[in-house]
């Protein structure tokens, strides 16, 4: 039928007021109740075993850090590998009741319901991030390192000042970026790569000056990793450092049980010992001025 | 463009109209019902459609999106003429020629063969760790350079394929009146050849604006790396959904402008044979 025409333009007012008016529909906005509260038993997800949630590649010195563990959770080295275990034992399970999963950082953030207990992966503490899900009380204290060739442009910086005009690199989704970008912020803005391994490979390329790593990080990164760099010096705190924490899915009852077991593990020494043994190694390095 | 309700409406196949948006509203809208009403919704809403991470991310992502759009124009430098140079190297003719037809097929072999994100690794990384003196060793050099070169290889192909489209005759008929080989191929071929598959070459175009993004796994602050920070920063998704319209306020229009461009040749080529 040659002779009808459909008039487009009154197809296309029509469709696009009627498919704005359904997008636009749902306007409940339902905020997550929060975990706060004591804690009256521990109830996970699997009855009996605490599953515990790290990354794909884990690396020392915060899990897999003995001789032939590399990649190895279960070994309970490192010092989130034997924080999970100390705390395992304050909650109830015994060292063979835990069980280790891995998770890719897209799927810890994404909403819906989780398979594990706690996510524990060097996440930090920030109040945008509780929104989506729930943390615990921080268990460790950040520092940020900067690291770089002996002969490089940074090896002579010696305050916050002198690093704005140099080409800086940090990895994706770490303090350290947040760090970069909001207190040094240089010139330039930094370069940030997926994870140790991009950063390893642009230093070598001669891509980036320094790249800005936790302290503990820094120390692995520059004993296996990078052994032509040093830690340059260690970067001043700012007013309110962040913090890590254990990840759980938003209105979990587990969070005040971690939290109490945290507590005790704080106060009978045992953190402070974990982290004497895996992260504190040793040697002076300088504190760079603001 | 907005005439009046009555003149709208008096439009003969207005009925149909009405019956065909009627139709489109119920079923798209009963799956947007659908997802709107599932129990998860305002959580999933505010993690992916959160107008204030999406105002929050904005700036640093269009910031990022400068990147992407310097590194395409870039690229659009050297991809057709790099491109054109291979083609012509491997539809020369005779036996003395046989190392560059070889070197060309050597050339689309690799860098069709390895994917885009190797390749990029490979020259953004390890090209500049080798440290040879007088190459440059920056990421977006290299970057440009792996895209340059992988999507090279494909529209050298795309011109080969519009090369031999030429019907044989217009070579020997051009050889016949005593053009050289080179003009013979300068003249007479090449402007058929680059005519039947510039839609083609334009569908290459739209694919490579996308395909810069890639070059953040080295580091560079594109637009889709600086999504991929305020995620991890924020735990909030949005900034996807800013890089997202970003692409396609540039993909678009330029598909449309293809569309334009493939129907006017096509009239125009249509017109000539009458």
């Amino acid at each position: 039928m040659i002779g009808i025409r459909t008039p487009t333009r009154l197809i296309a007012i029509l469709l696009a007021v009627g498919l704005l008016a359904a997008a636009c529909g749902s306007d409940s906005t339902e905020s997550a109740s929060g975990s706060s509260g004591s804690c009256d038993e521990v109830v996970t997800k699997v009855d009996g075993t605490l599953t515990v949630a790290t990354g794909e590649t884990v690396f020392p010195p915060w899990m897999g850090a003995g001789d032939d563990d590399f990649d190895d959770p279960s070994t309970g080295t490192g010092f989130e590998g034997a924080l999970v275990f100390a705390l395992a034992s304050e909650l109830g399970f015994a060292a063979a009741d835990v069980t280790f999963v891995r998770t890719p950082f897209d799927t810890v953030i994404a909403p819906g319901a989780k398979d594990w207990d706690f996510n524990i992966q060097q996440y930090s503490i920030t109040a945008e991030r509780d929104e989506v899900v729930d943390f615990s009380n921080g268990y460790y204290q950040v520092e940020q390192a900067i690291i770089g060739a002996s002969d490089s442009p940074a090896a002579s910086a010696g305050s916050i000042g002198d690093l704005k005009d140099l080409r800086l690199g940090a990895a994706i989704g770490t303090t350290s970026l947040t760090y970069v970008d909001d207190v040094i912020e240089p010139d330039a803005p930094a370069q940030v790569y997926d994870d140790n391994a991009a950063a390893k490979a642009a230093f070598d390329a001669g891509q980036v000056d320094a790249i800005v790593f936790d302290l503990p990080t820094a120390y692995f990164v520059t004993a296996v990793e990078i052994t032509d760099a040093s830690i340059i010096g260690v970067l001043p705190r700012t007013e309110s450092p962040e913090e890590l924490g254990m990840l759980f899915e938003d209105g979990s009852a587990l969070v005040p049980c971690v939290n109490d077991a945290l507590a005790t593990l704080q106060s009978n020494g045992t953190i402070a010992a974990l982290e004497d043994e895996w992260l504190n190694q040793g040697g002076s390095v300088p504190t760079l001025g603001n | 463009m907005f005439a009046s309700t009555s003149t709208l409406l008096d439009q003969e196949g207005a009925r149909a109209a009405i019956i065909a948006v009627v139709s489109t509203l119920v079923f798209f809208g009963g799956a947007i019902a659908l997802v709107v009403t599932s129990p998860n919704w305002p959580r999933v809403r505010d993690q992916f459609f959160n107008p204030d991470d999406f105002a929050a991310a904005a700036p640093n992502v269009v910031r990022g999106f400068w990147l992407n759009l310097e590194l395409f124009g870039w690229s659009m430098l050297v991809i057709p003429f790099l491109a054109l140079v291979v083609a012509v190297m491997r539809s020369l003719r005779g036996p003395a020629f046989l190392p560059i037809r070889l070197l060309a097929v050597a050339f689309t072999d690799i860098f069709r063969g390895i994917p885009l994100i190797l390749l990029v690794l490979l020259l953004g990384f390890g090209v500049p760790a080798l440290q040879i003196g007088f190459l440059p060793n920056g990421a977006q050099f290299w970057g440009l350079a792996a895209l340059s070169l992988s999507y090279s290889a494909y529209t050298a192909e795309i011109y080969r394929s519009g090369i031999d489209a030429v019907p044989e005759s217009q070579r020997s008929s051009a050889r016949a009146v005593g053009l050289t080989q080179w003009q013979a191929l300068r003249f007479a071929v090449l402007p058929q050849a680059i005519r039947n598959v510039v839609p083609a070459l334009m569908n290459t175009v739209v694919s490579l604006q996308k395909d810069v993004a890639l070059v953040s796994i080295l580091g560079i602050r594109e637009a889709v790396r600086e999504a991929q920070i305020y995620t991890t920063r924020t735990f909030n998704y949005t900034s996807y959904l800013v890089a997202a319209a970003l692409f396609l306020a540039i993909s678009i229009p330029l598909t449309r402008f293809v569309d334009w461009y493939t129907a006017r040749d096509r009239a125009q080529r249509s017109q000539s044979l009458v």
